[in-house]
């Protein structure tokens, strides 16, 4: 028979272990880790609201200079896209077109989303080597680029969130597939010939060779 | 000096060892094999010593499978490191891909990870911020699922016609994999998912630092992070150490080289998911987040790649898969789609699995439209292009799973067409 001081004590060194085991969770693998050691990391923005956009500030002057040197070979000295790289300005009012052309200009509905994507992987060959100052300078020149920033321009987190891209209502978030509902008939469901639409893939010849690299 | 066989044995044995024996493995002459009413020869291969267990620590395919290989189509992108390659289906049975010849995608190249210094961080909306070395990762309970994973893009060269006259290239973005890992419900129950936390943002390490959104409900429903693939710790190709598996979407989502997942409110807008990977419709607007791949089935035998030789019996073989659960049932068709019969599926038929499925027949030489046509278990039925393009006009680009058509010609060769 115990002593009631006993069973308290015994109580309260259980309640001390659940705990101690509601705050490990779990299974006890992994470290703690702080925003300050996350913060090399820490990178993104959000494309609606621009948290997460750095101090810093660059200009349109600035960005174009940087945008030539750093930019320009693949993406054209006015983001027209040199060769088959991607072109960076124009294109609006071409969504509904036989060829729609898919720039900042024309598509991008969230102006922050440049200035992470340019961070994160620009220049092509050197990802993450522009500063912020640098990163707002090259989204600068780009906004203007598309006539979405004057030639005086200067670019910094508040006024960069605030920027409205023309495409900005032009997506439909959520899923509305299936779309198309068929019942999966199993005999005579077509009448007459097959009728060939479309017998251009062996003639055109731009299906690469089966032979395997040397 | 006698360079014969029988010589060269000898002295080898004379050499003291049999290893000494294999180096050299004579091509014989072509023979008849026994096609031409003559006896048998016994070959060369058969008469000698081939090569023991040290020549192939890691074992390659045969040499003469050098043709079974990834391909990429170099007009489709302007660099290879943000590119693609392609899975050649035709040279493939059953429903496992091999490591080796899963199609790539990569938006900054193949980073080579150090693993001792990989890690993985989850912050963002959570009790406790963690990171993670691999070490770590692979102590917590493990799981083993086979999914197909399938970019979005697959098939989307062809919305306004055939033009790829391969499997390779007109299905080959995808492949099926065993993958291993920790469920990420684990390591997020182990950070703690703070109240109203709806969205996580997954990013890789690669030059890149690929980066989507994904709700949480998946993420908590069947999402893996995967450390291993088909057996062996993923390919670098493939994510090598550390790739997110989310199983029956698109395949941009399945992050690899994972270093890091954020949790949030609302989805992050990034590029991946506002400038790519949405699907623009004939009125101008854009569908966004429309992760999962719909039932799609092709016939791997015969294709373009792998023509009819002879008339009589063959088998028609082809894949299909549903990124909604398992394939319920394989029709083909012989007719473009007048008449159809419904094929053997492999079994065990797995939820978001590639899903095998063999017709026996007999080909007398008439020209024949083979289909397949693919039912989820959600009674889900694979479309027609021309459906398709009803809804969803031709520049959409992603998710295109219709009905694939191959013309077998008279002289057995096929074509890729399109039909109504």
């Amino acid at each position: 028979m115990f002593r009631f001081s006993s069973f308290i004590l015994v109580a309260a060194g259980l309640l001390t272990a659940s705990i101690a085991a509601a705050q490990q969770r779990g299974y006890g693998i992994g470290h703690k880790i702080t925003d300050a050691q996350i913060a090399p990391w820490n990178i993104d923005i959000s494309g609606e609201d621009g948290k997460g956009l750095p101090p810093g500030k660059g200009s349109v002057a600035q960005g174009e200079k940087l945008y030539v040197q750093q930019c320009a070979a693949c993406h054209g000295e006015f983001g027209e896209g040199n060769g088959r790289w991607p072109e960076l300005m124009g294109g609006q009012g071409t969504l509904r077109e036989e060829d729609p052309r898919k720039t900042i200009g024309s598509f991008w509905p969230w102006a922050p989303t440049i200035f992470d994507y340019v961070r994160r992987t620009m220049p092509f060959t050197a990802p993450q080597s522009l500063d912020n100052n640098e990163t707002y300078a090259i989204v600068a020149y780009l906004l203007h680029l598309n006539d979405l920033l004057p030639a005086d321009g200067v670019l910094d987190a508040k006024s960069l969130a605030a920027i409205k891209m023309p495409n900005r209502d032009g997506f439909i978030a959520g899923d509305p597939r299936p779309d198309v509902r068929t019942e999966p008939c199993m005999k005579d469901c077509k009448r007459g010939p097959v009728k060939v639409t479309s017998d251009l893939a062996k003639s055109l010849g731009v299906t690469p060779t089966q032979k395997p690299k040397d | 000096m006698n360079t014969g066989r029988r010589g060269f044995l000898g002295r080898g044995l004379a050499a003291g060892g049999a290893a000494a024996l294999v180096a050299q493995h004579p091509k014989i002459a072509a023979a008849s094999g026994g096609l031409d009413g003559k006896p048998l020869e016994v070959p060369d291969w058969t008469k000698m010593l081939g090569p023991g267990v040290t020549a192939a620590p890691y074992g390659s395919p045969s040499e003469f499978e050098k043709n079974v290989v990834r391909r990429n189509v170099p007009w489709l992108t302007v660099s290879e490191q943000a590119s693609i390659n392609f899975t050649p289906l035709h040279e493939l049975d059953g429903i496992i891909t091999p490591s080796g010849l899963c199609f790539e995608r990569h938006h900054g190249g193949v980073p080579e990870i150090e693993p001792d210094l990989h890690r993985l961080v989850i912050h963002g909306m959570v009790r406790q911020p963690l990171v993670f070395t691999m070490s770590d990762l692979v102590r917590f309970p493990s799981v083993s699922r086979i999914h197909f994973l399938e970019c979005p893009a697959n098939g989307g060269m062809e919305w306004k016609g055939a033009q790829m006259a391969g499997v390779q290239f007109s299905h080959g973005m995808v492949h099926c994999c065993e993958w291993t890992g920790v469920r990420l419900s684990t390591l997020l129950d182990e950070a703690g998912v703070a109240q109203g936390a709806k969205w996580l943002l997954a990013e890789g390490a690669d030059a890149a630092a690929m980066t989507r959104s994904i709700p949480l409900d998946k993420a908590l429903d069947d999402v893996v992070v995967a450390y291993s693939q088909n057996g062996e710790r993923i390919r670098p190709e493939q994510g090598y150490p550390l790739r997110l598996i989310v199983p029956g979407w698109e395949g941009n989502v399945q992050v690899k080289w994972l270093r890091r997942i954020k949790l949030g409110e609302r989805p992050w807008q990034h590029r991946e998911e506002t400038s790519k990977y949405t699907d623009l419709m004939p009125d101008g607007k854009a569908r966004q987040f429309t992760f999962v791949q719909e039932a799609n089935s092709v016939i791997t035998a015969p294709c373009p790649e792998k023509p009819l030789k002879v008339k009589g019996s063959h088998e028609i073989r082809g894949i299909a898969w549903s990124g909604r659960g398992k394939i319920s049932r394989v029709d083909v068709s012989l007719d473009g789609g007048a008449n159809w019969q419904s094929a053997e599926l492999q079994t065990p038929v797995l939820d978001k699995c590639l899903t095998r499925f063999r017709l026996p027949w007999r080909w007398q030489g008439e020209p024949v439209f083979l289909q397949s046509r693919a039912i989820d278990e959600t009674g889900y039925v694979q479309p027609t292009i021309e459906q398709l393009r009803r809804v969803r006009g031709v520049n959409s680009v992603y998710h295109k799973n219709s009905i694939h058509t191959w013309r077998v010609n008279k002289d057995g060769s096929v074509d890729n067409v399109q039909i109504l």
